[in-house]
């Protein structure tokens, strides 16, 4: 069954298993601390400071590893939260149909009719900014197109003959769920989730960036780009590493995630290789 | 044109209204049932309770949210914006002015992109599978990953730093002569180009190819048709409504990347007004820019609707 | 001694795949395939799926589908060889010499104009008549094809008229140039069978009118002994055998079109009703969209043990709403449904296991019949847990006994369905369904997906099935000649009602009524001939009235 990993699912699998070790072990990989002044303002790249030094004097490399773990912890739990709510409540919905499909998807059509990032300026407007509104506001927005696929893909999956031969049989709504529609849609989510967790980063990255996600002291990919953005103009690349950085993480992700559908669709399509 | 079209098109126009009247109701909501209470924040901790009442009565706080609710609704229907908490300013004159460079800024990002990704899309499917092809995919793969920031800030680096062509801050007012204005918005708009381009690419490529390998391109090529014939006659009339749905969908996209972009190269606009504003929680602002950048989007998804509508034979020729 | 129009020799083709994540591969379609064809005359492809039929026949168009093309060999048309012209030259020959008539009118046609406009296109491209001469010609081929109204149809859109008219359309857009050669692409596979047999004879009539040479692809000897000169066997992208139509359905020489000719004779023998049905369905009737759209309307047929009834129609009839009324699927609004002297209610949900277990029931497409992520040892094992608490060690002795009993080996076992064939995989259905020990299965149109041999072979393994179980069949179907092969009774349904029931061989008898009549004088039979009097009978017969 396992195929040859592509070169290009390879590499981006290798890097964001890579980015996400540095996150986990921040503490343990940073040579200076989050809030340590080690040098001057804007020093230049250099054995002692690998990426040189921000807008305080602070080791950028240390703020960025610190900065992986704040921003991919967000992330991550966004996308937790999103999946949980959206897949749950997609499939519900697919199953169940009736008046709560009906009332679900309208409220889902509503909260997608305004563009996500102005609808979290909204609300984030007159909530305060900590870690826990942000998370729950990025996962409640991102849940909607979570809330679509799932329901979609397991509303298809429902009518397919193999389900209903299940239904036909007398199994248990459980089995229906959990052991016909599951195996089946896990591939997609999966990709998805992968997919998901991008946008969350792109949006929290988003959000710092204009002054409204991770506040200081804390520290973010996003936020650093906004503290360094001055030096852009004295030819100080500073602001333009960390946003580097989230874009090397997004491509990566987003080369897993092409990889795992394409496996999809080839366990769908055709006979195999046996 | 016949009824069924027309009814079709009115409900789809009535379900956008209703769809607007739903948001501004959760616009509303969402930054009034909230904790925290405005005469507070805008008088401070050590406002006296007698001031604070004064204002609360002035500004209404003391009636039921439904009927502050109307009352906002009116105001707008009427082109009352309402008035900015932290300036004391009046929301409509200050937005008018944004409003324009915000247009003016995503019309050029328009111009520019949509040819653009249309001709790239074509290209993709012309060289289907092709080097072209992997290029442009590998192409979109990546812009699709880059914040924009990043987009912006590199352009402000090579063409505002390394090669001081291009400003790199976008200042414009009103007067500026043409020349000059286009140049100041050069490089926000290829930022904003750049960030629906790849997008805008992957749809209509995927939009022609299904077009492409309809079974009646297949019947005008075995008619011996040239390839500029096919695309003329059978393959543009039946790819147009796909495609004017992709473009207006990316638009839609475009109106909110503008955000950002005008935040990057300190634009004045809408996008800049509106951060600002939620920084300082300055609620009616929010409110009525939030609706107003809602509203945009709403109208170019209708438009897309409407757009597969009107292309769709089986509508506009019945039975 | 005639001119010859075509002539191919040693064709060999090649595609080329794209799997994502994979190195493009080549793979050979069609190899060393000759053929010559003389002005007027009519050549037959024949073939399963994945023949090379239609890779073959759009050879003299210079045409490959997604990737597919020409390696080796000549194309020789009208004297010269079509595969060194040029993209120009062939551009010339498409729509002008050499004609398309697609499988699928309903989508080889561009929806957004008149057909008119794209029956007359192809004259207009090449300057073969100036637009009110092509007109004239469009008009009176739609005159000769019988279609209605032949002066106004082309100012019809493609979605404003039937099936059956549109390949009528199709045909006459295909012969307005005035072409050498035509290429029918199965232009009646799509249709029903009562369909068919006008559209059949309106392509017949209309290759004879205007003298054109033809190359028919399809997979149905039957309908294309009606039209052709001259038959070619293919398989596997090889010819199988060549030879006049009489020689190929009386004397074929190779088995394996011995085997094609006499797929359809089963031995069965016709058993008699017995006192006590399995299952008698009173008086059902059932309706789609909240009882708006009537589906079924008053049905009543009952089915003994270890008997088979068919029930037959065409697309519309209710066939297959009979099946999910039967199972509950769609509760019936009136009637009732008794199983083995006990009434079932009408909601699946209300059943008990033990009638769940006893009525089950084999799909027409068997690769989204089965979960895609489950083994065939799962499949086949996962009603022996449901229904009988079989697990481990001796659930397994039971699927590999099942698997011996289909004819398939027990390696299967840890096999995934997208590494069976079509028809494996309907054998694993059919085991999955007989793991249940049921009294009767439901059979919806199982073999109609399949291949005419693979077809034949599954139907061998139900009758053999039906010896050894004691299982009664109620087998849904649109194909008169597998009814034939192995019904015990017949139900003919037409319009949601059933038009004729009773045992085979009195439904099969005269005096018909006048639906089974069409139905039955519309299927086509393996002998030459058969089409004149198909129609030659049915104008007597309206005559007659």
């Amino acid at each position: 069954m396992l195929r040859r990993i592509p070169t290009g699912a390879l590499i981006g699998l290798i890097i964001t298993a890579l980015f996400f070790l540095v996150a986990i072990f921040a503490h343990v990989v940073a040579p200076y601390g989050l809030g340590e002044i080690a040098g001057g303002v804007w020093e230049p790249m250099s054995a002692k400071f690998l990426f040189g030094t921000d807008n305080l004097g602070r080791d950028l490399l240390s703020r960025m590893i610190h900065g992986a773990q704040t921003t991919i912890l967000i992330a991550v739990l966004a996308t937790l939260l999103s999946f949980c709510m959206g897949a749950i409540l997609g499939f519900t919905a697919a199953v169940v149909g009736g008046w709560f499909d009906t009332l679900m998807s309208r409220f889902v059509d509503l909260l997608m009719a305004i563009p996500t990032l102005i609808f979290g300026l909204v609300v984030l407007s007159v909530l305060p900014s900590t870690l826990a509104t942000l998370i729950i506001v990025m996962g409640v927005l991102d849940s909607t197109r979570v809330y679509r696929l799932s329901r979609a893909v397991a509303v298809d999956l429902n009518v397919m003959d193999f389900v209903e031969a299940a239904k036909l049989r007398g199994e248990s709504k459980w089995w229906v769920i959990f052991a016909e529609i599951l195996p089946n849609a896990l591939s997609p989510l999966v990709s998805e989730f992968g997919l998901r967790f991008i946008y969350a980063v792109l949006f929290l990255s988003a959000l710092s960036f204009l002054g409204l996600g991770v506040q200081p002291p804390e520290a973010d990919w996003g936020g650093m780009v906004k503290e360094n953005k001055d030096g852009i103009i004295f030819g100080i690349p500073a602001a333009l590493i960390p946003a580097a950085a989230i874009a090397v993480l997004a491509i990566s992700v987003n080369l897993v995630a092409d990889w795992i559908l394409n496996r999809t669709t080839d366990l769908k399509g055709g006979r195999g290789n046996g | 044109m016949s009824s069924p079209i027309v009814k079709l098109i009115a409900q789809r126009v009535a379900l956008g209204i209703l769809l607007l009247l739903a948001v501004s109701v959760l616009i509303f909501v969402g930054t009034n049932l909230l904790p925290g209470d405005v005469a507070q924040s805008i008088l401070g901790q050590a406002a006296t309770p007698v001031a604070l009442e004064n204002l609360r009565k002035e500004m209404g706080l003391n009636d039921p949210a439904y009927v502050r609710y109307f009352h906002w609704l009116f105001g707008i229907l009427q082109g009352d914006l309402g008035t900015a908490l932290t300036s004391r300013l009046d929301v409509a004159t200050s937005i008018k002015e944004r409003l324009w460079n915000t247009l003016f800024l995503a019309f050029w990002a328009a111009i520019i992109s949509v040819p653009l990704a249309i001709i790239l899309g074509l290209l993709a499917v012309r060289y289907r599978n092709g080097p072209i092809d992997k290029l442009i995919s590998g192409f979109a793969l990546a812009s699709t990953s880059l914040p924009e920031f990043f987009i912006g800030y590199l352009l402000v680096f090579i063409f505002a730093v390394t090669f001081p062509i291009l400003p790199g801050i976008s200042t414009v007012h009103e007067g500026m002569p043409f020349l000059e204005k286009m140049k100041a918005i050069a490089l926000p708009c290829t930022a904003l180009t750049l960030g629906v381009l790849a997008h805008m690419m992957r749809m209509t490529r995927a939009a022609i190819l299904n077009v492409m390998q309809s079974a009646y391109i297949e019947t005008a090529e075995l008619k011996g048709l040239s390839a500029f014939e096919i695309i003329r006659k059978h393959a543009f009339p039946n790819a147009i409504a796909p495609i004017i749905n992709v473009v207006t969908i990316n638009l839609a996209f475009l109106v909110v990347g503008v955000v950002v972009v005008e935040v990057i190269f300190v634009y004045p606009g809408m996008g800049q007004y509106l951060v600002d504003h939620v920084a300082k929680r300055d609620v009616p602002v929010v409110q009525a820019v939030g609706l107003i950048f809602a509203a945009v989007y709403i109208f170019l998804n209708v438009v897309a609707d409407v757009a597969s509508i009107l292309a769709n034979p089986r509508l506009r020729h019945p039975k | 001694m005639a001119e010859t129009l075509l002539d191919i020799k040693n064709l060999r083709i090649e595609a080329t795949t794209y799997t994502p994540g994979e190195k493009p591969r080549t793979i050979t379609i069609v190899d060393d395939v000759s053929l010559t064809l003389e002005k007027g005359k009519v050549l037959g492809l024949i073939g399963e799926s994945g023949a090379g039929k239609s890779t073959v026949g759009l050879s003299p168009m210079c045409y490959g589908r997604g990737g597919v093309s020409i390696t080796g060999g000549e194309v020789i048309l009208n004297g010269r060889d079509i595969l060194k012209q040029g993209k120009n030259g062939i551009r010339k020959l498409r729509g002008h010499e050499v004609c398309y008539v697609a499988q699928s009118a309903a989508a080889a046609f561009n929806p957004v104009q008149r057909l008119m406009d794209q029956v007359v296109e192809a004259c207009l491209t090449h300057g073969v008549a100036n637009r009110v001469e092509a007109e004239r010609r469009a008009v009176s081929l739609f005159t000769k094809l019988s279609l209605p109204d032949p002066d106004n149809i082309g100012k019809r859109y493609p979605h404003q008229v039937s099936g059956g008219q549109l390949q009528r359309v199709m045909t006459a857009m295909a012969l307005c140039p005035e072409p050498d050669l035509i290429i029918f692409d199965e232009p009646t596979t799509a249709l029903d069978v009562t369909t068919q047999i006008d559209v059949l004879a309106a392509i017949k009539e209309a290759i004879h009118a205007t003298g054109v040479a033809a190359l028919y692809i399809t997979h149905d000897l039957a309908v294309v002994a009606q039209v052709a000169d001259d038959i070619m066997v293919l398989r596997h992208g090889k010819m199988v055998e060549k030879g006049t139509t009489q020689q190929i359905i009386k004397e074929p020489r190779e088995s394996y079109t011995q085997a094609l000719v006499s797929v359809h004779h089963i031995e069965h023998q016709e058993k008699q009703p017995t006192p006590k049905p399995i299952l008698s369905v009173k008086n059902v009737t059932a309706a789609y969209g909240n009882g708006i759209v009537k589906v079924l309307k008053n049905v009543s047929v009952d089915i003994h043990p270890g008997q088979t009834l068919a029930v037959v129609g065409e697309s519309g009839s209710g066939k297959s709403t009979l099946a999910r009324a039967i199972t509950g699927l769609l509760p019936p609004q009136q009637g009732e449904v008794i199983f083995d002297g006990r009434k079932l209610s009408n909601k699946l949900a209300d059943r008990t296991k033990e009638d769940l277990r006893q009525l089950q029931m084999i799909y027409q497409m068997a690769d989204v019949a089965m979960n895609p992520r489950h083994t065939v040892g799962t499949i086949i094992g996962r009603p022996l847990t449901f229904y009988f608490g079989l697990r481990g060690a001796e659930r397994d002795r039971r699927v590999k006994e099942l698997l011996e009993e289909i004819e398939m080996g027990t390696g299967f076992i840890d096999r995934y369905p997208a590494e069976l064939s079509g028809g494996q995989k309907q054998r694993v259905c059919i085991a999955r369904a007989l793991a249940a020990k049921p009294k009767l299965i439901i059979c919806d149109e199982v073999t109609s997906a399949l291949d005419p041999l693979v077809a034949n072979g599954i139907l061998k393994l139900l009758l053999n099935l039906q010896e050894i179980e004691q299982v009664a069949y109620l087998f849904i179907t649109h194909d008169i000649a597998t009814v034939k092969s192995i019904a015990d009774s017949i139900a003919v349904m037409y319009r949601g009602e059933v038009a004729r029931y009773g045992a085979k061989s009195q439904v099969l008898t005269p005096q018909f009524d006048d639906y089974t009549d069409l139905l039955l004088s519309s299927v086509p039979a393996l002998e030459l001939g058969w089409l004149e009097k198909a129609i030659a009978g049915r104008k007597m017969a309206g005559a007659g009235n």
